[in-house]
């Protein structure tokens, strides 16, 4: 094996070093790329969309078939991880609980009475470590800032770097060091996996569902202008309104679908004991 | 054209060939199915350089415009502007966005298909114990 992939590279990168001879030079301006399609994308991105950020104008807009299908792409993979990985709920034999102001852990037998979870008794997992207070602490600290950042980068795509996949990326990552930073359970307990699920559907909704009512007021599917008369704004500002609503939707779906992702991931598919 | 000048105009391309290589030898050679799933993101990260090196235009800007007008005074742009009118937009001043639009799904995506090939690497762990391939093929012929 370790043969015949010596050769396989060897024979491709020989090829691929000899073809890029070929191709234009770096930073060329006027490479076959850089002359077809992108000049009129940069140059009528803000009479069409009055969107001056060209590529979320591009993503959402001009290129919109191929974002909705890509976002349906990352809700396909949540759905395989989670029909790959998630077992069905057991009864759980034996279960413990950790009394919060003596420290004390209780295990609770197959036919035991578990007390309620609240702030004295805590469910932990079998295998409990405490949280280190530093880390708790600044992650504490760090997420509300994150996500803050995050509804910026989602609404501010227009007119700087950012848009729906980025923001819905970064909205994820917040999630996902509060799970690494306390534990799984805490964090299915706040968003749990069927709202997940629900959130990731809707956000693929929400993209489809714009581009269906532009399809039901008498315009092509996706073609935001005919979302005018609702919004109230000429045909222009609508593309425009019509991009952030749609990108709304993918940052939703991105988001959860890391969530959920990481849910089934991190713990095998059982979702409680987890990282 | 000497030798070096070559090297220089094309490094995106020896940069992207080098990691795609790199990525295809773990696809290929490597016994862990973990290795191989690494070896998969290397090579989707020597496409998206590669898309995003083809990107790029010499002396031009990020694909954003300034408030949605041709710059009128100051930085480096303002010399194209000038004689076009304010409200020209050229398009040697601006980097292709294209390969940023493309590239942008496929950073997302590949996050997405990089989950999936883990969950199924866990599948096979419960199943035989093992990523090893070979392991693994042997249980398999054992039947």
């Amino acid at each position: 094996m370790k043969l015949i992939g010596k050769l396989t590279i060897f024979l491709c990168g020989t090829l691929l070093i000899v073809f890029a001879n070929k191709f234009p030079d770096f930073g060329d301006p006027h490479s076959p790329a850089a002359t077809h399609l992108s000049p009129y994308f940069i140059e009528h991105t803000m009479a069409d969309t009055s969107v001056p950020n060209i590529v979320t104008s591009v993503l959402a807009d001009y290129r919109g078939y191929d974002t909705m299908f890509e976002t349906t792409v990352i809700l396909a993979a949540g759905l395989a991880c989670f029909f790959l990985l998630r077992l069905p709920e057991e009864e759980e034999k034996e279960i413990y609980f950790r009394h919060v102001p003596t420290g004390v852990t209780i295990r609770i037998e197959e036919c035991g009475a578990a007390p309620e979870d609240s702030e004295v008794f805590q469910r932990i997992d079998s295998q409990w470590v405490p949280c280190d207070i530093i880390i708790r602490s600044t992650s504490r600290l760090l997420i509300p800032f994150i996500q803050i950042f995050a509804l910026y980068v989602v609404a501010h795509g227009h007119h700087s770097p950012g848009g729906g996949f980025q923001g819905g990326v970064v909205l994820g990552a917040a999630v996902i060091l509060f799970a690494i930073s306390h534990n799984l359970r805490t964090t299915v307990a706040k968003i749990g996996e069927k709202s997940a699920a629900i959130m990731s559907a809707a956000g693929v909704f929400i993209y489809a569902g714009t581009g269906a009512l532009c399809l039901v007021l008498g315009e092509s599917f996706l073609n935001y202008g005919a979302l005018a008369p609702i919004l109230g704004t000429d045909r222009v500002m609508a593309r425009s309104h019509g991009i952030l609503i749609v990108e709304i939707g993918v940052a939703l779906a991105v988001m959860s679908v890391m969530i959920w992702i990481y849910y089934n991931l991190s713990s095998a598919g059982k979702q409680d004991e987890g990282l | 054209m000497d030798f070096l000048t070559v090297l220089i105009s094309r490094a995106n391309y020896w940069a992207y060939i080098i990691l795609m290589m790199i990525g295809l030898y773990a696809m290929i050679a490597k016994n862990n199915l973990v290795k191989k799933i690494v070896g998969m993101s290397i090579f989707q990260t020597a496409v998206i350089l590669f898309y995003v090196s083809i990107g790029a235009k010499q002396g031009a800007t990020i694909p954003i415009l300034l408030h949605g007008h041709a710059p009128e005074t100051g930085g480096n742009l303002a010399h194209a502007a000038t004689g076009h009118g304010t409200a020209a937009v050229q398009a040697v001043n601006y980097i292709n966005p294209l390969p940023h639009v493309l590239m942008l799904t496929a950073i997302v995506v590949g996050v997405a298909t990089l989950g999936v090939a883990l969950a199924l690497a866990i599948k096979v762990y419960k199943e035989y114990g093992t990523l090893e391939e070979n392991e693994i093929n042997q249980r398999l012929r054992r039947g």
